[in-house]
Order: C-alpha cells, then sequence, then structure tokens
C-alpha cells in the first residue's frame, strides 16, 4: 500500500455528481453550425489556413500552429467554411475573437488520417510534432500545448502523474472517459512515459469514483502495463490540482515560482493522455471532446461533442428547463459565466452547466471581512488569503506579490467558508491581470528607452563620422600641396608672400597641364578611314591654333 | 602629551588618505537619482513634458526645476510613483495636461507620399520606410507620442486608441453592495 499524503486545508462541497454519471457518454447530435476559435490554447493564436466558401473535410487543419508556442486547430466536420470573423467566444470578458464558422453537411467525412501501428518506430521528435499538428492540449482546463510538455531535456523526469481526480462538483467528464475508454487513456500515459523518460506513471483517482478505479485497474492488468500504478486518492477539493495531486501522490511539494519538472513530476490529465493517443494511433486530430452537461436539464449527461458546437445545441440535446439564467462553463467553484449561450464548446470546456436561480441563487450581500482566517485554514497553497483581499482591495500590488497572489490557484475554497460572502477569488483575479498589465507595461517602457539611447547613439554617431570625413578631407587636400612648399622655402628663404603666391599659380598651371596631357582619345581603337580621316584635319586645326596662340603670347610682352 | 598630539595628527592624516582613496575608487558616474526616475517614467519620449524626452524630464525632476506633474502618459499612477521615489506630496494634473488612452499611430497608405519626416521625427524608429517608398508603423513598437503627426505634410497619419481584446483584457474590480438592497430585505 503506497503511502499517501496531505495537502493543507481544502473543502468538500455537495459534489453533484451522480447527476450525470449514470448514463453512458452519447454522441452529441450534428449541429447546425460549429464555431471553431482560432485561440483554444495558451500561446499564440493559430492562423487561419483556409477561404470562406471553401469545402473541408472532418480533421482537415484548419488554422496552422504560429509561434513556438502554439497548437493547430481543425475542422471538426465536414462542410464549408461559412465566415472567418470575429464572434464572441466562450472567455468571461465576452470580447470577440477570431472564429471560423463551418455549416456541417451532414456526412461527417473523415480527411485520410495517417495511421500508425507501431508508435515506438517513430522518433520523439516526430511524435511531438505530430501532437503540435493534431492540436493536442491540455484538457484538464488549462489547454497548454502538449508538445511542449513532453521534454525530458532540461530536467530528468522520474514520475508521470496521471490525473484522473476531478475534484470538482458536477463535472464528471473524466469519470466517463476513465470507465469507458481506459485501455486507450493507458496507451497514451504509455507513450507520454516514453517521450519523457519516466521511470513510473501514477493515475490520480478521487476515491467518489470507484467504477473509474476499477476500470483503471484492470485496464493496467489487461494491458499488461509495467510501472503504472493506479491509486485512489480522499476526495477534498481541490484534490485536482496539479500542485495538489502531486503532493498527495508524490509527497513532493512544488515551491513558489517552481515547475513540478524541476522536481522530477510532470502531469497531464487523463483526457489529454486518450486525445494523444487517438492522435498517434489513428492520426486523428483533436476535434471533439467529452462534455459534461448538467445544472438545470431534465437529462445531465456527458456527450461527446464536436469542438465548435454552439453550447444552446449541446444543452438542448439534455432538455434545458425553464429559468436557466445562463450556463458556465467548468465547475461552481472555478468555472466562468458565458458571455453568451452560443458560443462554441473549445478544447477546454469539460464542463457545461445551465445555472438557474434555484441552483446557484443569487449571492448574499457581502459584508466586511472580519479576520476569522478561515480562509486561511483551506487554502491549499497555504496563503493568507485575509492580506491578499485586504491588499487587492486597496491596489497595493506590491504588497500582494510579496505575500504570494501568483501562487494562488484561484480554486474558490477561501470564497467558499467566508463568512463574508466576500468574492475573494475575483478580487485576486483583479490583482493579478493588473500586475500582468503593469508589467507588460514596463517592459514596453524598457524597450523604448532602449530603442530611443540608440537612435540618440547612432544619431551622435552620424555627426560624428560626418565631421571626421570633413577634416579628412581638409587634410588630404592640405597633404596635397606640403610637397611643393619646402622647395620653395629652399629656393628663396627669404621670398615674400607675392613670390609664393606666384609659385602656387605656378605648379597649378603645371598640374593642369599634365592633367590634359594624360588624357588620351577614347573609342579610337576601331575607326573608319573615313572618320581617322576626319579625326586627322581636327587635330591639325588645333595644332595650328595653338601655334598661333602661342605666337601671340610670345609677342605680347 | 605630544606624543597624544602626535597620535592623533597621524590617525587623521591615515584616515583622510582613507577617505580620499575611496572617493575615487567608489566614484559613483552620474547621477543614480536620475535613473530611478527615468525608469519609473513611460517613456514615450513625447516631450510633452516640455522637455526633449523622458532622461532630460527625469534630469529636471532630480535638479528640482521640474514638477512631478507634466507626464500625461504616465498618469496620475505615474505620479503617485515619483511622488513616492522623491517623497514629495501627491499633485494632480494643472492645466491643458491630461492624460489621453493609449493609441498608436497608423499611417494611410493611400496618402502617403514617402517624404521620411515622421521616420526622421519618431523617437524610437518605431517607423519603417524610405524616400519615396510607402512608410508604415511598427506598432508594437509605437509608444503613441504623436511626434509624427505634425510633420506629415499630408496628415496621413492618425492616432488609434488601442482597444480592448481578448489578450489584453483585465479582470474588473469587484463592484457589490455591502448592505441587502431595500428589495431583498
Amino acid at each position: 500500500m503506497r503511502t499517501l499524503y496531505k495537502f493543507h486545508g481544502g473543502v468538500h462541497p455537495p459534489t453533484n455528481k451522480t447527476q450525470s454519471n449514470l448514463t453512458p457518454i452519447a454522441q452529441a447530435a450534428l449541429p447546425s453550425k460549429l464555431l471553431i476559435p482560432l485561440h483554444q490554447h495558451v500561446g499564440s493564436s493559430a492562423k487561419p489556413v483556409v477561404e470562406v466558401g471553401e469545402y473541408v473535410l472532418k480533421g482537415q487543419r484548419i488554422g496552422r500552429p504560429e509561434g513556438h508556442l502554439s497548437s493547430a486547430v481543425h475542422a471538426s466536420t465536414s462542410g464549408t467554411i461559412a465566415a472567418i470573423d470575429m464572434q464572441r467566444v466562450a472567455h468571461p470578458s465576452g470580447i470577440p475573437d477570431l472564429c471560423i464558422t463551418l455549416i456541417p453537411d451532414g456526412l461527417d467525412e473523415w480527411i485520410a488520417l495517417d495511421t500508425c501501428d507501431d508508435w515506438t518506430t517513430l522518433s520523439h521528435t516526430d511524435l511531438r510534432h505530430r501532437l503540435r499538428e493534431a492540436g493536442v492540449v491540455g484538457l484538464g482546463g488549462a489547454v497548454f500545448p502538449s508538445d511542449m510538455k513532453l521534454y525530458s531535456h532540461k530536467h530528468k523526469i522520474k514520475t508521470l502523474v496521471l490525473n484522473g481526480a476531478e475534484c470538482e462538483p458536477y463535472i464528471t467528464c473524466d469519470d466517463m472517459l476513465m470507465r469507458e475508454r481506459a485501455g486507450e487513456i493507458l496507451q497514451g500515459a504509455e507513450m507520454m512515459r516514453a517521450l519523457l523518460y519516466a521511470e513510473e506513471v501514477l493515475i490520480g483517482i478521487e476515491d467518489n469514483k470507484p467504477e473509474a478505479i476499477a476500470a483503471m485497474k484492470s485496464a493496467v492488468v489487461a494491458g499488461n502495463h509495467q510501472r503504472m500504478e493506479v491509486i485512489a486518492v480522499p476526495t477534498v477539493y481541490p484534490g485536482g490540482g496539479a500542485k495538489q495531486l502531486i503532493r498527495v501522490l508524490t509527497g513532493i511539494e512544488v515551491a513558489a515560482g517552481v515547475r513540478s519538472t524541476n522536481m522530477g513530476v510532470q502531469c497531464f490529465n487523463v483526457g489529454t493522455a486518450y486525445s494523444a493517443w487517438r492522435a498517434i494511433r489513428f492520426g486523428e486530430p483533436l476535434v471533439s471532446r467529452i462534455v459534461t452537461v448538467t445544472g438545470n436539464v431534465s437529462r445531465p449527461q456527458n456527450y461527446d461533442a464536436l469542438i465548435g458546437t454552439p453550447m444552446d445545441e449541446l444543452v438542448a440535446q439534455s432538455g434545458q428547463l425553464p429559468g436557466t439564467t445562463g450556463y458556465i462553463m467548468g465547475g461552481p467553484m472555478m468555472g466562468v459565466l458565458m458571455p453568451s449561450r452560443q458560443v462554441g464548446v473549445i478544447k477546454a470546456a469539460n464542463c457545461i452547466i445551465a445555472s438557474s436561480d434555484k441552483l446557484f441563487p443569487t449571492a448574499k450581500p457581502a459584508l466586511p471581512c472580519i479576520r476569522c482566517t478561515r480562509c486561511a485554514d483551506v487554502c491549499p497553497s497555504e496563503l493568507q488569503p485575509q492580506e491578499l483581499y485586504w491588499f487587492s482591495k486597496a491596489k497595493n500590488f506590491d504588497k500582494a506579490e510579496d505575500y504570494h497572489l501568483f501562487d494562488c490557484i484561484e480554486c474558490g475554497a477561501c470564497s467558499y467558508v467566508c463568512p463574508s460572502n466576500i468574492p475573494l477569488v475575483q478580487y485576486y483575479r483583479f490583482a493579478k491581470s493588473e500586475i500582468w498589465a503593469r508589467e507588460a507595461g514596463k517592459k514596453a517602457a524598457d524597450a523604448a528607452r532602449e530603442r530611443h539611447e540608440y537612435r540618440e547613439s547612432r544619431i551622435e554617431r552620424e555627426k560624428r563620422e560626418k565631421t571626421e570625413k570633413l577634416a579628412a578631407k581638409e587634410k588630404a587636400a592640405q597633404a596635397a600641396k606640403t610637397p611643393l612648399q619646402p622647395v620653395v622655402a629652399a629656393a628663396n628663404p627669404d621670398a615674400d608672400p607675392e613670390n609664393t603666391m606666384q609659385l602656387k599659380i605656378q605648379t597649378a598651371i603645371d598640374r593642369a597641364k599634365e592633367q590634359a596631357a594624360a588624357i588620351k582619345p577614347k573609342n579610337v581603337e576601331q575607326l573608319t578611314p573615313q572618320q581617322q580621316a576626319e579625326i586627322n584635319d581636327i587635330e591639325a586645326r588645333r595644332a595650328r591654333i595653338r601655334e598661333l596662340a602661342k605666337d601671340n603670347t610670345d609677342a605680347q610682352p | 602629551m605630544f606624543s597624544a598630539l602626535l597620535v592623533m595628527a597621524a590617525l587623521a592624516i591615515v584616515l583622510g588618505a582613507v577617505l580620499g582613496f575611496a572617493a575615487i575608487k567608489f566614484r559613483v558616474e552620474g547621477n543614480p537619482l536620475v535613473d530611478k526616475i527615468d525608469a519609473v517614467l513611460p517613456q514615450t519620449q513625447c516631450g510633452q513634458c516640455g522637455f526633449p524626452g523622458c532622461k532630460p524630464y527625469a534630469n529636471a525632476i532630480a535638479e528640482g526645476t521640474a514638477d512631478i506633474n507634466l507626464c500625461p502618459p504616465g498618469g496620475e499612477e505615474g505620479i503617485q510613483k515619483l511622488a513616492n521615489l522623491l517623497g514629495m506630496e501627491f499633485k494632480p494634473f494643472g492645466g491643458a495636461t491630461v492624460p489621453k488612452p493609449k493609441s498608436v499611430a497608423v499611417i494611410d497608405e493611400s496618402t502617403c507620399i514617402g517624404c521620411t519626416l515622421c521616420i526622421q521625427a519618431c523617437p524610437v524608429d518605431a517607423i519603417a520606410g524610405a524616400a519615396k517608398q510607402l512608410h508604415t508603423v511598427i506598432v508594437p513598437e509605437c509608444t503613441g507620442c504623436e511626434l509624427c503627426v505634425p510633420p506629415c505634410p499630408v496628415d496621413c497619419i492618425s492616432m488609434i486608441p488601442i482597444e480592448e481584446n481578448i489578450t489584453n483584457w483585465k479582470w474588473k474590480y469587484p463592484v457589490y453592495a455591502l448592505t441587502a438592497s431595500k428589495q431583498a430585505q
């Protein structure tokens, strides 16, 4: 029996999972249209590679990854591209972002897929490239491109943690995935372990999911997976946070500002392992994911839904009940209210809760903080939420950073227990984004200063070079004259200025004569006899004129 | 008594030599306060403060010849930072200096005649182009200083405020009622 560790704090909200995990995963019906955002992952937005009106097949790449940290986006079904424009996306701001609208043709026809029977024949670089091209990102909610996490050259990875904890209430998508597709999750995990050169794979599942634990355990035996262990962890929110699960399974505490890979641990969601396996084995890009639809609906259910499915069409399949006030993407603790019901399902959408006043009554009015420190008791990151609240509220961001605001995982445990009903996490989110904006501003100012200083120095240098050039020119001119000076000085040491002036004039005349003599006629190689005669004629005339001029000057004095 | 005087004199000479040496050896080049002030200024190099750039303004503040409320791009937050740094009282903006929303310059490509006057005016080399070639603003480098606007002979440069988008969006300050509304009661 493995020793399990504990993390600080945690809460026990009602799990509300049985509503949606009693029926198997259903295939969601093909929607009337798909709204596929090009920025569904951490990193730079994908660039569209299709045009409006183009016919695409299911799995065809419609967005190409741009830059180092990016991921591809694919057509979720076959159909016609209706628009590439700014649409509202599943983001709390409600600000439009670039989306591709796809009208399905109903055939759901796959593009030719590049299958691979034995991934061990592929190089690791090739595997990572395939994952990037397949748009595989972390499906636990962080949507970080998976290929970027599957390196081990910087740090020795000892343990690969597979996160099947799913600690947040209402959500059951990972639970159902593990029950139904355990074998494929483990194949993916095996591949990830090889990419990371990890020694062991620990699969953490909260003990409120006995069916998933049993399914995964039997799949480990059936697949004869060595060095893999399924571990039931206690059900505590937020036990599914990456740092918390790593702590529980390995006892390693990931320090502030440090990545778990520095401590030899890498963590992936079970859904990511499944998608990575589908991408490599069958060449299937990430065009669908398991989404829990629950809350104010008559038949809560998990769906295998296409990316881009409008949320209202998906919820309608579960029978949306009257009184629905909006949709929450994610769970009730960390989820965000959607700006519109028509936004498309994105890769991060693990759960859609149709909220109603009955399920989530309007928050009671917030009262002043009484500094009871119940929030500090439940904080899984061992922070002082009451202090962070104080500093964030006062916009004293430096102090908030001193109190490790950025170690906050925004789990909401503090808000959950607050007797004064203060929306604490909202304050932390506000403070974090203000600090990020300030840092970005500082960076821009530093860059501007550098560019300005470079410009100043360049102008200075150009000026200097100009004067130097001028000085050099003058010096050269001086140097051309100097050889004559000593001669003059030697000839008449007491020569008056007028005499030297005349000498100078004489030398200048001589120099001009020499130059004139040095000029040779050009293009005289191939002349006709007639031309030659003409030239001779001209030359004779010139000689005569020169003769005459000479006689004149001689006669003049 | 004489030996005591000698000892004190020798001590004075030795310590004086040490101080003199330290003054030369650990000499601080330039004014460190200027760099500190310069680090707080937004580096738009716009000259709205009346000085030709952020560094000269920082110099003037350090010398005490300029006020701390002359920098509109820095906003009130910038004044607050300068006040904290210098141990002064916060001073609101006075007169014509009003902060504007952060903008970037945009060149109308159909009107630009390629005269290079804006390139010469840009303090951060954020405009690319050559004589009789179309000019364009390198948006990420533009500080929004507006110095390129007046030299343009065909008025083809306009300042466009930066709009909020998904990447620069910020969570808003939570606003809620502290006490129950009358309706709830």
